[in-house]
């Protein structure tokens, strides 16, 4: 019995899967699939419906000026948003970004005024912070095997107080660095619109991300890690080495974050950034990317970074107060967590 | 003991495949291995059974690498070897299947099949800019599926957690008997499933070994082991109690050896 039943021809085995598809033949369920197998596929159409809802409410909205301005706004949590995203899809989350991208802006800073370093130098040493301070984050997540949220909580706070320690709470100005940190500041005009170089390395750098994770086996083993640890462990993926070069990538992003925040503000400042860290995390989870790991988008933080910057824009052009904007987006977080959580039902 | 014995000088002329001479492993004062010898030969399922805490597992575990045998020896096809750690049993063809199955839910059959072990693109795509041969591997884990004879998997691009629970044991399976391996191990893996799943995977196993594949089989369910098994390894209190077949001895015999209650 067991013989027939099994060892049949392979149009057994198809109707076998047939079946199981038609079980979930819904047209919400299908949705749902189509949801889960493209993460980006609910901020894109979010982020769409906000621009013409804003569009349709104020014409300054859709103007290419103002658009340009939301991308500017944008660039430096869609930079952290990069680190953090990397680090959610091993199901992890780090509470430090923020800092370590000003402590990052900082020693840029202060080596090329302080010190009189030259620019490119104080970019080399901005980034072997980044990387030090990934390398501690990784080393005690991976050694020490503590929760990524509590490391971060404590690394957070460690790297705020180096900030202050180092800088002596000063901030330094633009106009007093080499003309290379605040490169990123600066525009260039295609057609009538002016395009911000920052943005334009952010956008590089999703490229890139999207390339690695997308492409390469690292790519895939950061998804498998973050999925299932212990899986991945067995199939033979080195996971502690995995999870130490993310956090090390991470820093790297973190880096450049730190270069792009000096263009934008003109400025190095220890006092800046503070909403950073979480204005990153959200990001990433209004992008699709799941809190649990293993799934999600690098574009979907990126959409997702655009939609909290269009519903400050929009909400603000449309005369309303701050702390509408902030409502807001506390909005939609919890419905991009509970959509989260309701797309992945689709597990058994 | 006569018929262990017999088996014994039986099958001496063949050469195991996978051979465990006086296996030791204690765990402080607790004893998990007391001096196991085991043989595998081609072609044949070699079942484990045992009572909990007679040393299944750690006797798996010595044989998978997961765990270093204090004292004995392991010989893979008459060479002898130190597992360290399981890739080291891996890279001797020793795959295993664990209980709590080793695959990635998010990612897709292909890719599960391909973990650990992707390809890359020929030329500088893949040596200087490192991109995984997609393609390639899927086709290759088609060819692999349908060498093995698993019909269950007919889209190597569905995501596993989109599958039904044997067709995920097969996923597994076929990770661990496909791309040259020379023994496959599977930890319980029946106990997850309904009866017509655990069907499948049975069917499974007899082909694996049709092919050729030794299969090393640990369940708990005795009519699935009595069902598929060339060999039945009865592990207790550490030490091996005796080797029965399906043929020798009933179902019962073999829970009187597992429990004590009856000699072999």
């Amino acid at each position: 019995m067991t013989q027939q039943q099994t060892a049949g021809p392979p149009s057994a085995g198809h109707a076998d899967l047939a079946e199981e598809f038609l079980d979930r033949q819904t047209p919400l369920s299908r949705i749902r699939n189509i949801l889960h197998r493209y993460p980006a596929l609910s901020p894109a159409i979010v982020l769409l419906i906000a621009v013409v809802v804003f569009g349709l409410l104020n014409d300054r909205f859709l103007r290419v000026e103002n658009l340009s301005l939301i991308t500017q706004q944008v660039a430096v949590v869609g930079t952290l948003a990069i680190a953090q995203t990397l680090i959610i899809l091993t199901a992890g989350i780090d509470l430090s970004v923020g800092a370590v991208m000003i402590l990052s802006s900082m020693v840029i800073a202060q080596m090329a005024v302080g010190s009189g370093v030259p620019g490119p130098l104080a970019l080399i040493a901005g980034l072997i912070v980044g990387l030090a301070s990934g390398a501690l984050n990784g080393f005690l997540v991976t050694r020490f095997r503590l929760p990524p949220f509590i490391v971060t909580l404590g690394t957070l706070n460690i790297f705020i107080a180096l900030t202050l320690l180092y800088s002596g709470g000063s901030t330094v100005r633009g106009s007093a660095m080499p003309g290379v940190l605040t490169w990123l500041g600066s525009t260039f005009p295609i057609g009538p619109v002016r395009i911000s170089t920052g943005v334009v390395m952010m956008l590089l750098l999703y490229i890139a991300v999207a390339f690695i994770l997308g492409k390469t086996a690292w790519g895939r083993h950061v998804y498998a890690v973050g999925d299932d640890k212990e899986a991945a462990r067995l199939a033979g993926i080195p996971v502690n080495r995995v999870l130490m070069s993310v956090y090390l990538a991470a820093g790297a992003v973190l880096a450049v974050g730190a270069w792009i925040q000096i263009g934008r503000t003109n400025a190095a400042s220890p006092n800046a950034g503070v909403d950073l860290n979480l204005d990153s995390i959200t990001a990433v989870v209004i992008g699709g990317t799941s809190l649990f790991g293993g799934r999600g988008s690098i574009w979907g933080s990126l959409l997702g970074a655009l939609i909290v910057g269009v519903f400050r824009n929009g909400l603000s052009l449309a005369g309303l107060d701050v702390l509408y904007q902030t409502l807001a987006v506390g909005i939609l977080i919890i419905i991009a967590v509970s959509v989260d959580q309701w797309i992945r039902k689709v597990k058994s | 003991m006569t018929m262990t014995e017999f088996e014994a000088s039986h099958t001496e002329t063949r050469e195991p495949i996978l051979k465990a001479r006086n296996l030791v492993k204690t765990f402080g004062r607790v004893v998990g291995l007391d001096g196991v010898n085991l043989d595998l030969y081609p072609g044949e399922v070699l079942a484990i059974i045992g009572d909990n805490g007679a040393g299944k597992s750690t006797l798996i575990k010595c044989l998978t690498g997961a765990e270093v045998p204090d004292t004995g020896e392991l010989f893979v096809s008459g060479q002898q070897v130190h597992f360290k750690r399981p890739q080291d049993a891996r890279v001797h063809g020793i795959e295993t299947v664990y209980q709590n199955l080793a695959v990635s839910p998010a990612l897709d059959v292909a890719s599960n099949l391909f973990l650990g072990r992707e390809e890359r693109l020929p030329g500088p795509l893949g040596s200087l800019f490192r991109i995984l041969d997609t393609k390639g591997m899927r086709r290759k884990a088609k060819e692999e599926l349908t060498r093995l004879g698993i019909s269950t998997l007919q889209d190597v691009t569905v995501p596993v957690e989109n599958l039904s629970g044997g067709q995920r044991q097969a996923v597994a399976v076929a990770r661990a008997a496909a791309f040259g391996s020379k023994v496959v191990v599977l930890d319980e893996p029946t106990a997850a499933l309904g009866v017509r799943e655990s069907n499948q995977v049975l069917q499974l196993v007899r082909d694996l070994r049709d092919r050729g594949l030794p299969v090393i089989l640990i369940s708990h369910n005795m009519p699935h082991v009595f069902d598929v098994a060339d060999r039945i390894h009865i592990q207790r209190l550490g030490k091996c109690a005796a080797t029965i077949t399906p043929q020798s001895h009933t179902m019962t015999d073999a829970v009187a050896i597992m429990t004590g209650a009856a000699k072999a």
